[in-house]
């Protein structure tokens, strides 16, 4: 690294990256989001294949038949679920005890924040009934959980009637290895998360909950069964789980094994594979199966009773039912075979699910996108932070070396209160990001004292006044500054000082977040990178304000909400799409209250006051 | 506070032995063997078989040299006498015994295998000779017992008292050890056989077939073997080899559907004979719910009752010596019927359950739950955990409460552990109020192991072997303390001292939890390479961030110099 410590060559090369820093950039830029949009033409990509010898080369042979029973069941479960207006407690216990299960309830309540409008929920009481079938001799050291959520209304009766078919299936089988549990869950998430934190004896969201009276050891894999109809046309998978965790990718493998080889139509995003991967048309599909899982993963919520589960260490989708109206149609005891497939094979395994990847992108579900691959187009967005901020540095050590600037000395002499006024604008920002973490849930009373809105719309908007409030910020701090110093070129060196600092922040706080969650980090730097780079206070004030206002965290949910629709073909108006954008806000501060969701803190409490900082060097004078 | 009286009891009255090991005059061994049948509450059937071998010898006496042996197996007799073992139990168990369904076995084991063993007070290098002697019975019994090692042995104060004569309570000759990951399967069935004096080829021992025995939810062997009083007045000792077998099998998964259970249909044998060498050879039904849940046949005359487990039960005793048993048939095939419906949860007086709280790869808490269901008495019990070295305890965490109010055990033996040596030994006396569930707590962090210690990558975990709960339980009915030559093997085992209340162990799941592991596969080359890039780029980085390169000007030569000096003093321009 001779290159770097030898002043002359070292002195060509800092000249060169601050020649032509800019144009780098631009490339850089480009690169990534080329890059990233690459990801899903097919010959890229890498084909699925099962790592798990285990539940690779092992052969399974399905024989569940009792799918007609199943639905039957299902009627018979319905009509208790009317009769008892919500969870038929006694009548689930009693029929997992005649299918030999050991079975147990626990029973919950959770009084949310503010209500939620969409689900219509506010104080939530609930039980859960849950039902172990103990492997013949095996120590209890070792669960497999199989959940399936009473909802309301008619939906999911099925999953639940055959959840418990299966239960009775397996219950007559010797080979069990580990423990299978069976949960029937009330208040879909809400009474998962309760579960496992009984499970668990945690308490991490303030749940109230009747400890559990049975256990089965470490739980090794769980599958959420959603079904609400006799028949299906196609099975979705469904990964994204809490704060865009994914379960092993062996998981989704084994799904699509079973479903080619049971010939079940199988989909992920809801979305079919397209064989034409070298026309336009076969790479937008691609391309837009691998956006929603962008889009899913992002927002961090669970998609899924599964995702819950992948806290705990324990590998989970679910598996859904669509009926939609193909002619091509599957019946309940194709799914129970699947099921029953899935479930021993994971019988099978002699440890933990570890051999194939956690980091992944799915354009289809025979291919994948691994970390190596995606990661680059992440690696030149946030590159360009780093190339800004080296240009910067250079500039704040140039005139110290320059000659001609004499009033090099003084500039130093003040520079410890100087950086302390670097700090007045990193304090205020943050303190504005607290307060919108804090005040939209603590003053929905006082909100809906005065103004005449109900409480998850004063929470809401509470949200996006504190928002808009911290846009007004930079000209108390600018003052305050300009009392404390006067010269103009010590002004300079604070701005570019300042903007060294929050770009280094955000290039840490990006890096840091998608490593932990891809798809976040790289929607975040797609829209806060080219203005974050290029902002200087020289510029027209007026026009970049607003160019920052639209590429503002805030403006990309917005934009997420539209592309989602677009994605999912349901295209909203603007102002369908603003009131889903207000939705989205609420649910997004619930899922952090009720089951931990790190993305509202994270967007609160740090990229916003980061993008603050930001818009304090716009208005720098 | 009761410490003393349990462990008392735990430890044999000498009478006692004497008087359940009356034997005929005249001969020098003796071997019995029983089969008890129990129905289950839940549908299952558990059958418990018991084969006792008496030798009236002293292995341990200086200068007697055993050589002649006739039904004692040899095997067991020179390991005993050449480790100066005084008592040596040794269970080999494939399942978990639900007490929640079944009520309590006649003798506890905890899955996997357990070896508890007390050496001769001679002996001087205790260590040398357990590890000896694990080895050699690897060997004999097909096991890994080879694994065990000073990190897995203990030696419990209190919790493990000789069962035998004498009345050691001297520990340090205590070895004990789990190896909860242990598989029993028929290589360990075998040799178990072959001690027997008729190996399997006669007797209750024609029906122990693998193939049915592990076609079951529960199988559990066992070999205890311990000094015991030859008569009465306790003149002279004699060895007791007792080998137990216990099964319970699932009404499900072997029922197909109908609810009855016969000899032939759990074991796929009839019996037709006893054990030619057997002096006794009986089968025994427990029909105390006869004729509510089942019903059984043929119908015996013979009835016997029992106090077992604090419970009176009655049984149908089926003779095997005598020919009338086996009828015209010339084998004895028995049939139970159910009618009852099972599937209702026990509530057993005494009950533990263990299990581990929290997430995540760092820290975690050990929850031990046990429960006295017993409606008005509260009783003390002795807990034992036993946990390895890389799960380290943080003691001070050690909560233990009952109806959510502290519960301050009033005698704490713990033991820390020494990494890569030995194990935490944590044994306490609780007092358990009635009908009451106390909870023991204790928080631990997950060493990280060194890289060769990690176990093959096809690995579930690191398993943590089951914690030990020994009490003596209040007795619903008065238990017989007096024991005589028809007392059933089966309530014979542990001897019974008080009237009021009789000793249960009761042995919680091991857990399985998993260390923070590396993957040692492909991403440790890339973390490997990633390091390197990453500390040279560092390197060169941070020189360039925090030093200055300035060009050093090389020195004048000597002449230049000189010329330099002598140009300053005549005031013209220096040479550079």
């Amino acid at each position: 690294m001779g290159l770097l410590s030898d002043p002359s060559r070292r002195k060509v090369l800092t000249g060169l990256l601050t020649r032509l820093n800019t144009p780098i950039c631009i490339v850089c830029y480009l690169a990534g989001i080329v890059w990233f949009m690459g990801l899903a033409f097919e010959p890229f990509t890498l084909r699925t294949y099962m790592s798990e010898n285990a539940m690779g080369s092992t052969m399974v042979e399905e024989r569940f038949s009792s799918g007609e029973r199943a639905l039957s069941l299902a009627k018979e479960f319905d009509a208790h679920k009317r009769k008892a207006g919500g969870m038929p407690v006694e009548w689930l216990v009693k029929a997992m005890q005649s299918r030999g299960l050991e079975v147990f309830t626990q029973s919950f309540s959770r009084k949310l924040p503010f209500p939620d409008e969409n689900k219509e929920r506010y104080m939530v009481r609930g039980t859960n009934v849950y039902g172990i079938l103990r492997a013949p001799r095996a120590p209890r050291t070792e669960a497999l959980v199989i959940t399936a959520p009473c909802s309301p209304g008619n939906t999911n009766n099925q999953a639940v009637a055959l959840l418990l078919a299966l239960a009775q299936y397996f219950r007559n089988q010797i080979y069990w290895a580990k423990d299978i549990i069976f949960l029937v869950n009330e208040h879909d998430l809400i009474g998962t998360q309760a579960w496992l934190e009984g499970y668990h004896h945690t308490n991490i969201t303030g749940m109230e909950y009747s400890p559990l009276q049975g256990r089965a050891g470490s739980i090794q894999a769980a599958l959420s069964l959603e079904l609400s109809s006799d028949v299906i046309t196609s099975l979705d998978l469904v990964l994204e789980g809490l704060n865009g965790q994914l379960p092993n990718l062996d998981l989704a493998n084994l799904f699509y094994a079973f479903c080619q080889k049971l010939g079940v139509l199988c989909t992920i995003q809801g979305k079919l594979q397209r064989n034409d991967w070298d026309t336009a048309e076969g790479y937008t599909h691609a391309a837009q199966t691998m956006m929603l899982m962008v889009l899913k993963q992002a927002c961090g919520r669970s998609w899924g009773d599964h995702g819950l589960f992948l806290r705990y260490h324990i590998e989970a989708a679910s598996v859904r039912g669509i009926n939609s109206f193909r002619h091509y149609k599957t019946d309940a005891t194709t799914i129970g075979r699947l099921l029953e497939g899935m479930v021993r094979k994971l019988n099978n395994l002699l440890e933990r699910l570890h051999q194939s990847y956690f980091f992944y992108l799915l354009p289809s579900l025979s291919r994948f996108v691994s970390i190596g691959y995606y990661m680059p187009a992440f690696g030149l967005l946030a590159v360009i932070l780093l190339l800004r901020a080296l240009d910067l540095w250079v500039h704040l050590g140039a005139p110290a070396l320059a000659p001609s600037c004499h009033c090099f000395s003084v500039s130093l002499q003040p520079s410890s209160p100087g950086v302390l006024t670097v700090l007045t604008p990193v304090v205020i920002s943050h303190l504005t990001g607290v307060a919108l973490y804090l005040l939209p849930v603590h003053l929905q009373e006082m909100a809906v004292e005065h103004f005449p809105v109900s409480e998850t719309e004063a929470v809401v908007l509470t949200a996006i006044a504190i928002y808009t409030a911290g846009l007004a910020l930079p000209h108390n701090t600018q003052r305050y500054t300009h009392r404390l110093i006067l010269m103009q070129f010590i002004l300079r060196y604070m701005f570019t000082l300042l903007k060294l600092t929050a770009l280094l922040y955000l290039a840490v706080l990006l890096g840091c977040t998608a490593l932990i969650n891809f798809s976040l980090g790289f929607i975040l730097a797609v829209t806060l990178v080219p203005i974050t780079a290029s902002i200087t206070p020289h510029m027209p004030k007026a026009l970049y304000a607003l160019v920052m206002v639209l590429l503002s965290p805030a403006f990309t949910i917005l934009y997420c909400v539209f592309i989602y629709q677009e994605l999912i073909e349901a295209p909203v108006s603007v102002s369908e799409g603003w009131m889903l954008f207000l939705s989205v806000i609420s649910q997004g501060i619930l899922d952090h209250a009720l089951y931990g969701s790190l993305v509202y803190p994270l967007l609160a409490l740090f990229i916003y006051p980061c993008w603050l900082m930001f818009w304090n060097i716009l208005f720098w004078n | 506070f009761r410490l003393s009286s349990l462990i008392g009891h735990i430890s044999t009255c000498p009478s006692l032995i004497g008087q359940c090991c009356q034997r005929h005059p005249g001969s020098v061994d003796e071997f019995q063997e029983e089969l008890v049948i129990r129905p289950l509450h839940s549908g299952d059937i558990y059958a418990s078989f018991q084969f006792r071998t008496l030798w009236d010898t002293d292995f341990l006496q200086e200068g007697q040299k055993v050589s002649h042996y006739r039904l004692f197996p040899k095997s067991l007799g020179q390991v005993l006498s050449k480790f100066s073992v005084r008592e040596l139990h040794i269970s080999f168990t494939q399942g978990f015994w639900r007490t929640m369904q079944w009520g309590q076995p006649f003798i506890p084991s905890p899955p996997g295998a357990e070896l508890w063993v007390w050496f001769h007070d001679t002996v001087s290098d205790v260590d040398g000779n357990w590890k000896e002697l694990t080895n050699v019975l690897s060997g004999i019994f097909c096991a890994s017992l080879n694994f065990i090692d000073l990190t897995n042995t203990v030696q419990p104060s209190a919790s493990f008292k000789p069962l035998g004569l004498g009345n050691a309570t001297d520990h340090r000759f205590l070895r004990y050890a789990t190896l909860p990951r242990e598989i029993v399967c028929t290589e360990n069935l075998t040799p178990w056989k072959k001690l027997l004096p008729c190996g399997s080829k006669a007797g209750l021992a024609v029906l122990l077939k693998s193939e049915k025995l592990f076609h079951s939810s529960f199988h559990s062997q066992a070999v205890h073997i311990r000094p015991v009083c030859q008569d009465e007045q306790c003149t002279s000792k004699a060895w007791e080899l007792r080998q137990t077998l216990n099964v319970v099998f699932d009404l499900y998964t072997a029922g197909q559907g109908k609810k009855e259970w016969s000899l032939f249909k759990m074991f796929s044998r009839t019996l037709t004979e006893a054990c030619p060498l057997a002096t006794s050879s009986k089968v025994y039904v427990d029909i105390t719910d006869n004729p509510e849940l089942f019903e059984l046949s043929p119908a015996t005359p013979l009835l016997s009752q029992a106090v077992v487990l604090g419970d009176r039960r009655t049984y149908s005793v089926f003779d095997l010596t005598r020919a009338e048993t086996f009828g015209q048939l010339r084998s004895l095939n028995l049939l139970l019927r159910w009618k009852g419906d099972g599937g209702e949860m026990l509530r057993p007086l005494l009950h533990a359950e263990r299990y581990v709280a929290g997430f995540g790869l760092q820290t975690g808490e050990i929850h031990t739950v046990i429960y006295n269901n017993h409606p008005y008495r509260a009783f003390p019990v002795l807990l034992m955990d036993s946990v390895p070295w890389y799960l380290q305890l943080y003691i001070h965490t050690l909560t233990v409460t009952s109806k959510s109010r502290d519960n301050k055990p009033s005698y704490i033996h713990y033991q820390p552990a020494k990494d890569r040596h030995r194990p935490h030994l944590l044994e306490m006396l609780i007092q358990l109020p009635p009908h009451s569930m106390t909870e023991v707590t204790v928080q631990f962090e997950r060493a990280l192991l060194k890289w060769t210690e990690y176990t093959p990558d096809p690995n579930h975990g690191f398993y943590v072997g089951s914690s030990v709960v020994s009490a003596l339980v209040p007795s619903m009915v008065a238990m017989n303390t007096n024991f005589t030559q028809d007392q059933p093997l089966f309530s014979s085992f542990v001897p019974v001292k008080e009237e009021s209340s009789y000793f249960v162990r009761v042995y919680t799941e091991p857990l399985l939890v998993n260390l923070p592991t590396p993957d040692f596969s492909m991403p440790y080359n890339v973390i490997c390479l990633t390091c390197t890039v990453v500390a040279v780029g560092y390197g060169s980085f941070y020189n360039l961030l925090t030093r200055t390169f300035q060009v050093d000007e090389p020195s004048l030569p000597l002449a230049k110099r000189l010329a330099n000096l002598i140009r300053r003093i005549r005031g013209v321009p220096l040479l550079t």
